[in-house]
């Protein structure tokens, strides 16, 4: 154990170095999250409740997600270890006596964490000051959505080391990666809340994994999740173990069969 | 778009350090590459690289597709829930979005190489493509061209003509020659912006996902209506960043509609004026840039 701890506090101190890049990163976020509040709060000067939400609630949506995609790595292209297959480098991760996923798992919650600390405050703080956004008092609320984070970061792990380890079949994941990529940015509500969407295209959104991700922590956060907590925490733990469990398998396929790149 | 510049010098004197070896060469053999025919040279050479996992290629060129499809999917998901957003109905908004997304992916297609120009400067990398005796800016806006690109035009066209068709507007001369206008102009705008986030580089090198902000974030904002954000950030836009000219002015014509912020009738047709000032901004800030630029070292 001691182990996968240390690797995740390197992969944290390595993150908090490069500050300068976290703040570009902010700036970039808090711009974004502008541009979505305005279009969704004209949304919704049209029509001020739509599945019961209100403005306020679709403006706190726009920033929350902000804060949400450097933590939950929903731009990554899969893992690190997809690079270090294509170059044949993860035979020395073969080697160390450690649980491969494990190893991934510490490296990348380290990753997440710096992220979470340097990226996630700034662009919420700069919608509250100067939009309608609304934060619940209630630290019940809180606790909730941060377990709902917990869940949901680990489901955005287990699809992206799943999506890195096709490199080990495929020799370049790039393009899985980039269609995974694009998916996650729509289904996970990244782009437009899965609460609006209508009809059969906003069921099917609303059961994929990447719900897991965005929308149902923000959903708790809000108190609008239909089924409550326990909902949100169920939904999300279900698709964490599938994944993981998948991970495992294909990892195992991987070290059974695959011959690595190098020379 | 700006004019690409020389390498300040450099490339004359990689010609004369040659002439002086043991076999001369002839005038034309000596004289650095034109640059957009390096240009060209090079897009080839990266598409042929980017070539060698086929598979890959094919994948994220699909990607590609869908990614530029999602903006599209979310106007007409918020379309769902309203008829009108902003004073504007699907099909106004629609043709917003085709000219934006169509200009935008021109111009990533020409000149998105430049978002690899912090990972060079950073690494030092730069240094070598300054003293190649070819245009640097050729060099940089070329810089990992994948043909994979030509997959953000798809839906971008799709979409304008779904536009041209549904909406209720009677084209004649002008108003067709406006609409080729507002893509060409927007291609040249965005390709200065391409550029002066580029020029954000040289000044912080880690400072590369604010220059996003002027590239993609003025596309994004440009795909729907201007009014949606307002008069003061509206003006803002048409003025200080101008991505208003990109679409939104000419489409006012193009739709026979007043300027809800009240401005002048005569912005409609000052996209060309707009596209060439920013490209000469472009231009200027580029050549400082590259004046100034000082090596990393390592």
């Amino acid at each position: 154990m001691r182990v996968y701890l240390t690797a995740a506090r390197l992969s944290l101190r390595r993150y908090l170095t490069y500050r300068s890049s976290a703040a570009a990163g902010v700036a970039t976020n808090t711009v974004f999250g502008c541009i979505r509040a305005f279009v969704l709060i004209a949304l919704w000067k049209q029509k001020p409740d739509i599945n019961g939400w209100d403005e306020a609630d679709a403006v706190t949506y726009a920033f929350a997600t902000q804060a949400l995609i450097a933590p939950m790595g929903i731009f990554l292209s899969g893992t690190e270890l997809g690079p270090r297959i294509r170059s044949g480098d993860v035979a020395v991760d073969l080697y160390r006596p450690v649980d491969f996923q494990a190893w991934w798992l510490s490296l990348d919650i380290g990753r997440a964490v710096g992220a979470g600390v340097l990226r996630s405050a700034p662009p919420v703080l700069f919608g509250l000051l100067l939009f309608p956004v609304r934060l619940p008092l209630d630290p019940v609320n809180w606790i909730e959505f941060v377990v709902c984070c917990v869940l949901g970061y680990a489901v955005s792990f287990a699809l992206r080391y799943l999506t890195s380890l096709l490199a080990f079949w495929t020799m370049d994941e790039r393009g899985v990666a980039s269609i995974m990529t694009t998916a996650g940015m729509f289904c996970s509500g990244l782009i437009i809340p899965l609460t609006i969407m209508p009809g059969l295209l906003g069921t099917v959104v609303q059961h994929t994994p990447w719900a897991a991700v965005v929308q149902l922590p923000i959903n708790v956060l809000l108190g609008t999740q239909a089924g409550g907590f326990g909902y949100a925490l169920g939904f999300a733990a279900l698709w964490a173990l599938v994944l993981l469990a998948c991970g495992r398998m294909l990892t195992s396929a991987a070290r059974r069969k695959v011959v690595v790149q190098g020379g | 778009m700006a004019e690409p510049t020389t390498a300040d010098g450099f490339a004359d004197a990689d010609a004369e350090a040659t002439s002086a070896g043991p076999l001369p060469r002839s005038r034309a053999e000596q004289r650095p590459l034109p640059g957009p025919l390096a240009y060209l040279l090079l897009v080839r050479m990266w598409s042929r690289a980017a070539s060698q996992y086929r598979v890959s290629l094919a994948l994220t060129g699909v990607a590609q597709v869908f990614t530029t499809c999602l903006d599209l999917i979310a106007i007409l998901v918020i379309y769902s829930q309203v008829p009108v957003i902003g004073g504007f109905t699907l099909a106004q908004t629609l043709y917003l979005y085709g000219t934006t997304r169509l200009a935008f992916g021109l111009s990533d297609l020409v000149a998105s190489g430049v978002e690899t120009l912090a990972d060079s400067i950073r690494l030092g990398t730069f240094d070598i493509v300054l003293i190649r005796p070819v245009s640097t800016l050729a060099q940089v806006l070329a810089d990992q061209f994948t043909p994979k690109r030509f997959g953000k035009l798809v839906p971008a066209i799709a979409t304008l003509i779904w536009a041209v068709i549904v909406l209720p507007v009677q084209w004649n001369a002008i108003r067709v020659i406006l609409c080729c206008f507002t893509v060409l102009c927007g291609f040249v705008i965005y390709c200065a912006l391409w550029v002066l986030s580029g020029c954000v580089s040289f000044v912080a090198v880690d400072a590369r996902e604010v220059a996003n902000t002027f590239t993609y974030g003025s596309e994004f904002a440009t795909e729907y209506p201007i009014t949606i954000f307002g008069r003061p950030l509206g003006l803002a836009l048409t003025f200080v960043l101008p991505v208003a000219f990109v679409t939104w002015q000419p489409t006012l014509y193009v739709l026979g509609r007043s300027d809800p912020f009240g401005l002048p009738g005569f912005l409609r047709f000052a996209s060309p004026v707009a596209a060439v000032l920013l490209s000469g901004l472009a231009a200027l800030v580029w050549r400082a840039c590259i004046r100034r630029y000082r090596s990393t070292g390592s």
